[in-house]
């Protein structure tokens, strides 16, 4: 097992009330930041370290920190981000769930350093169960001092609470939930302006995800530097995985970017290999918004170079023959997967969640969905596969948030990469049918 | 657990959305919204028109603002539900893992369609998109605590329906 930064103290009993979490150190940062650092000097320590956002887009946050506006007079706001739903990924839900006491004092240092006084922690509403324990720990801080008026004697105040979503992926872009927090539907504000100018009722906001922010004690502790050389390249640190799928030991994995994708699927010490000894399809390695690759392209790249855990060897080779990190929802497919219905899973799940604002979305999410549920029971034709690449080709880039793009990206790669299996399920419903459902479906297949 | 839709607000609810104003700025209060609309469901079962018009009269805004947010997040019961909501995940990594199946046997066990409730009233069945437990598929939560039933079999299933039909 790499370096441990964030699951170091997981398996420590107790470790989600705050006196065990103190006795391994827990809180340090909060003194070592308000007694003796600027909230300046820390943000110049994140921006040293090379952190990027973990929620999927890998903006580095030192810069995004080093955007918020500081108008006299107007508040400023920190709101993390743990709306996590993007299929394939439940790291924010494990860390949360046993180690909420990082997140807040992550939440105490990063709001330290932005100047926030009010912040916010916006979950989604089906975890309850990770609020009320959010929520436990955060009385826990208060009754400390960690939390409230003139924390630890600094002068510095910090209001922090704990605000439930109300089940919308939407939710998870940035302004999306900024909207959810004022009380209002979750649709995605047009940007510009960001956040970091208006954002949280129109006042300077950063909204970061829950691995991002629970770095940040180590940062103040360890330094930026420190941080910055752990990892590979511009890929620092550490990121967590969630392996999910036809993998024997599926679960949150915190590895250090560089680790060999093979070595991450195959090793004991990960996903110990694919389930039942069958053989490697593809997999979706960022959650499912990212590009599909087949087993040969996610191990090695189209230059025979081992594809690495990192921000830049996933893309290598740009939509052709690569894809992205992500939120690290690493999906594991088997050689027995279905790739029509899986592309079909996941455009059924963004027209659901499509917040219906832009029409190439609202409307191409369903026609895709339609045409992949017909070729998926037997009713495709040939003209639907380049329909399908046309439709996605619409959405991407004309919608107001990325939620469009998600959309379009797995079904653009699943016929890029597996078109033969498209169009074997036009040529041969009956076969296709058979393999998914191990029946004879006839009366699904048009006359 | 299911009070008429008329009933006004108890004490303790009125209490608990007023606390929730207050986490936010002066003037801010509407942010109250969606943990006041969870409370409420958890009181009721669901949000029927009467219940969101008192909620707004609370928080101090146009019930039409209440509406248009209910009826945009997935998590708010705009009709009557059963006892327990059985909310299973239809996303692909539970579907890699058996989900269809699950939700085929709770449909079947209960003598019920996806979306309807059991003609005792106990349950009603949902599908849901992915709840963030992919490594511990297929997975299921039930309100209004929300607790999730991961690694999901038949038998789990048939002895978590005995359980809750038992009160347990």
């Amino acid at each position: 097992m790499s370096v441990q930064i964030l699951l170091e103290h997981i398996n420590v009993p107790g470790i989600e009330n705050l006196e065990v979490y103190r006795k391994k150190g827990g809180y340090s940062s909060v003194e070592k930041a308000l007694k003796h650092s600027s909230p300046g000097d820390i943000v110049e320590e994140v921006k040293k370290s090379g952190l990027r956002g973990r929620g999927g887009a890998g903006f580095p946050t030192g810069m995004k920190w080093s955007f918020l506006a500081k108008p006299e007079g107007v508040p400023r706001y920190l709101v993390c981000n743990a709306d996590e739903s993007e299929p394939g990924t439940f790291k924010d839900r494990h860390l949360m769930s046993h180690l909420p006491h990082l997140l807040i004092e992550g939440m105490i240092v990063s709001s330290y350093a932005l100047g926030a006084e009010n912040s916010y922690i916006y979950v989604r509403g089906e975890m309850m169960p990770v609020i009320r324990i959010l929520q436990k720990a955060i009385a826990e801080a208060y009754a400390a001092g960690l939390l409230g008026k003139n924390i630890l004697n600094s002068g510095y105040n910090l209001d922090l609470h704990v605000h439930p979503g109300g089940g919308a992926y939407i939710c998870g872009e940035e302004t999306a939930l900024i909207e959810s927090l004022e009380g209002k539907r979750g649709n995605p504000r047009i940007k510009p302006p960001f956040p970091a100018i208006s954002g949280l009722y129109n006042c300077p906001t950063v909204v970061n995800n829950v691995e991002t922010i629970a770095v940040t004690p180590w940062i103040v502790n360890n330094g930026g530097e420190a941080y910055s050389k752990i990892g590979i390249g511009k890929s620092t640190g550490t990121k967590l995985i969630s392996a999910s799928g036809h993998i024997n030991k599926p679960g949150i994995y915190e590895l250090e970017m560089g680790l060999p994708v093979e070595e991450f699927i195959y090793s004991d010490a990960y996903c110990g290999g694919i389930k039942n000894g069958k053989k490697l399809k593809a997999v979706v390695a960022g959650g499912s918004s990212v590009p599909i690759l087949p087993a040969h392209l996610i191990l090695k790249t189209l230059a025979g170079e081992p594809r690495l855990m990192s921000y830049e060897s996933l893309s290598d080779g740009g939509f052709v023959s690569g894809t992205m990190l992500g939120s690290g929802g690493f999906i594991v497919y088997d050689e027995d997967s279905c790739i029509v219905r899986n592309t079909w899973n996941f455009t059924r799940f963004y027209h659901h969640e499509s917040c219906g604002q832009c029409s190439p979305c609202r409307e191409g999410t369903g026609w895709m969905e339609k045409v992949l549920h017909r070729m998926e029971y037997g009713h495709g034709k040939m003209s639907d596969i380049d329909l399908l690449v046309d439709v996605s080709k619409k959405i991407e880039g004309n919608t107001i948030c990325p939620l469009g793009d998600a959309a379009a990206w797995p079904v653009a790669s699943a016929i890029r990469h597996f078109r033969d299996e498209f169009e074997w399920h036009v040529r041969e419903p009956k076969l296709a049918l058979e393999r998914n459902y191990g029946i004879s479906q006839e009366h699904l297949i048009p006359a | 657990m299911e009070k008429s839709i008329q009933a006004p607000f108890s004490d303790t609810l009125v209490q608990k959305i007023n606390e929730l104003k207050t986490h936010f700025p002066e003037g801010k209060e509407k942010s109250a919204l969606l943990p006041a609309l969870h409370f409420a469901q958890a009181e009721y079962g669901w949000l029927s028109p009467e219940t969101m018009d008192q909620v707004a009269e609370i928080i101090g805004i146009k019930p039409i603002e209440v509406y248009e947010v209910a009826t945009f997040y997935t998590m708010f019961h705009l009709k009557p539900v059963g006892k327990y909501v059985l909310e299973v995940c239809r996303t692909s990594p539970c579907c890699l893992n058996g989900a269809e199946n699950i939700i085929q046997h709770l449909c079947k066990k209960l003598n019920i369609e996806i979306g309807e409730t059991s003609s005792d009233g106990l349950f009603t069945v949902k599908t849901v998109e992915c709840l963030a437990a992919c490594g511990m598929a297929p997975v299921l939560q039930i309100g209004p605590d929300y607790t999730y039933y991961e690694n999901l079999t038949e038998e789990k299933v048939d002895h978590l329906l005995a359980d809750l039909a038992q009160g347990k």
